[in-house]
């Protein structure tokens, strides 16, 4: 028998495993169910249900004050965006007008958000991608956001800063000139970050043309935020339906068309500038005002159905609420960015290699119980 | 134990020695001639000083409260001054988990599973109000455990919707207490009876 009669006789055989649910690159709990080939992934199926923790359904029990904070524990890293998705939601079934100095200072906490938010993101796509130094470097940034937020909000992570009707309470005294260090201070960190890792030659072979993902998928598959302007989908609800004071600034919404994991990694770098623009633009003139609008102490929408959606750091989320008028709704639904963006995933990862679906699901930016809820 | 360290360290100085022990081991130092010191302590706490300052942690996170872990281990709080730094990504190498965030009733068994993997001894820290009580899913929630103490024996519980970075560090650190009084001839493996409700 000659070598390549042996070749051929040699059979190979499909099976399969499991990457998480305990698994350091899935980002919490998630479990792939991998059926591969060798290293060569055939499919995965996500099994989801980990750490679903009924969110929806205890917002049926809840009180409309008492949803805000549950939403927090969604998206535990774009929670002041989460909640204000559902504050203008409520707002939207009362009929009430917040004042622009809620709505200015809503949009700069939520920019200062995003960018903790993809701070974080850095660092754990460097992490995952064994470059642990990211790591420290983002979180070292992340440290003086949480700081501002804790100074006003009186957390760091679950902030429940919004109220239906505002704002909890007005911001501290300190906020403006502590934003301001804080932007000064940034400035000078990205160029950093991207001598980092952007320019990494071996950082750029682990992610150019890995992943793609083309336009037409990301709009069948509803996939939005980052992810989805990667691939050239426009799909910035900031810029779309403007909500907050989105209206009343100028922003570029970055788009590439190349949709593989280095351009998803650009359109986050690229964002982290964009954020910061925004804040500039507002952060001198907070107009005076109300910081929370008349409400009554027991909130009861009109019977009816009400949408409000918003760009979180990780995709479009909407927020569904189904009232009959009493003082709790009869149905919320959330529809959550990563839960979308998690479908595409067995879609552009066949025939991979497993590496590369680690250096996939880190550019996605996933976070399960945004997911599972 | 160590009454005489200031004595002993004046005499290294004097010599031109270096300190090879740390300040903090649990003997007494009998410096000896030749070069040689003398070390007298019990195998008990020289045991427990190693155990208590080399604890290998478990990556493990469901939720909000990994990020605020996560947050420990970076450069502000820095965690690794304690000797946490080596966080394992297999459950058969790590001394610790760190339940940092809620358990629902699916994720149950896989914690169980990585508790029995583990070598002992083994620790666990409850870190948050999921994993103490539930917390925010304590009422009306149809898939949360109540408290990661029904599916494993919990040493230290460390309370907050996150906690601070500083009260996982204290919580830490009284774990490090904890195993310090530990007496090996009389050491109980805290997952006996824990099923039968002991």
């Amino acid at each position: 028998m000659t070598d390549q009669q042996a070749q051929n006789k040699i059979k190979t055989e499909e099976y399969f495993i499991n990457m998480g649910p305990q698994h350091p690159a899935a980002h919490g709990v998630l479990r792939l169910i991998l059926t591969i080939d060798g290293e060569i992934i055939k499919n995965v199926e996500p099994d989801l249900g980990y750490i679903h923790r009924s969110i929806e359904k205890m917002c049926e029990r809840d009180s409309y004050q008492q949803i805000v904070h549950l939403t927090d524990r969604m998206d535990y890293l774009s929670s002041h965006i989460n909640n204000e998705a559902v504050c203008l939601t409520v707002e939207k079934g009362l009929e009430i007008e917040v004042s622009d100095r809620v709505k200015v200072i809503r949009t700069i906490i939520d920019e200062l958000t995003r960018i903790a938010s993809h701070c974080l993101w850095w660092g754990v796509m460097g992490m995952d991608l064994g470059a642990l130094t990211s790591y420290f470097y983002a979180f070292r940034d992340r440290e003086m956001i949480n700081d501002i937020f804790e100074e006003t909000c009186g957390a760091r992570l679950t902030m429940n800063y919004n109220v239906p009707g505002g704002l909890m309470f007005d911001i501290h005294p300190n906020f403006v000139k502590r934003t301001k260090d804080f932007i000064t201070h940034f400035k000078t960190k990205i160029p950093e970050y991207d001598r980092l890792l952007t320019g990494n030659v071996i950082f750029q072979k682990r992610t150019k043309g890995v992943g793609i993902l083309t336009k037409e998928d990301a709009i069948s598959f509803g996939v939005s935020g980052p992810t989805a302007r990667a691939s050239g989908f426009s799909s910035d609800v900031r810029k779309h339906h403007p909500y907050s004071a989105y209206d009343r600034v100028n922003f570029k919404e970055i788009l590439f068309t190349e949709g593989d994991t280095f351009a998803r990694y650009q359109v986050r770098m690229m964002e982290l500038w964009e954020s910061i623009s925004i804040i500039e633009q507002l952060i001198d003139n907070i107009p005076e005002g109300e910081t929370k609008a008349a409400t009554k102490a027991v909130i009861k929408l009109p019977k009816g159905e009400f949408y409000q959606r918003v760009e979180t750091a990780r995709g479009e989320l909407g927020v569904y609420i189904n009232s009959t008028g009493n003082k709790n709704p009869y149905r919320v639904k959330f529809r959550s960015p990563g839960f979308s963006n998690l479908s595409v995933l067995n879609h552009i990862s066949k025939d991979v290699l497993i590496g590369d679906l680690v250096a996939t699901m880190a550019s996605f930016d996933f976070v399960i119980p945004d997911i599972d809820r | 134990m160590g009454v005489d360290k200031k004595r002993y360290l004046s005499q290294l100085e004097e010599e031109g020695l270096k300190q090879v022990v740390p300040a903090d081991f649990p003997g007494k130092i009998i410096p000896g001639g030749n070069g040689g010191n003398i070390v007298v302590t019990t195998l008990d706490s020289v045991i427990n000083w190693g155990r208590a300052n080399s604890l290998w942690s478990l990556y493990f996170g469901t939720s909000c409260c990994a990020i605020e872990m996560m947050q420990t281990g970076a450069a502000k709080h820095d965690y690794s001054r304690f000797g946490f730094e080596v966080a394992r990504a297999s459950a058969r190498q790590a001394d610790l988990i760190i339940i940092a965030g809620t358990i629902v009733n699916k994720m149950g068994p896989v914690l169980r599973r990585l508790y029995d993997q583990m070598a002992e001894p083994k620790y666990v820290i409850a870190m948050g109000a999921c994993a103490i009580s539930g917390g925010p899913f304590y009422y009306n929630s149809y898939s949360v455990i109540k408290g990661a103490d029904h599916v494993i024996p919990v040493d230290v519980y460390v309370p907050g919707c996150p906690p601070r970075p500083e009260a996982l560090l204290e919580g830490m650190i009284m774990l490090q207490q904890k195993i310090k009084t530990e007496n090996m001839a009389k050491k109980v493996n805290p997952i006996d009876g824990f099923d039968e409700g002991k």
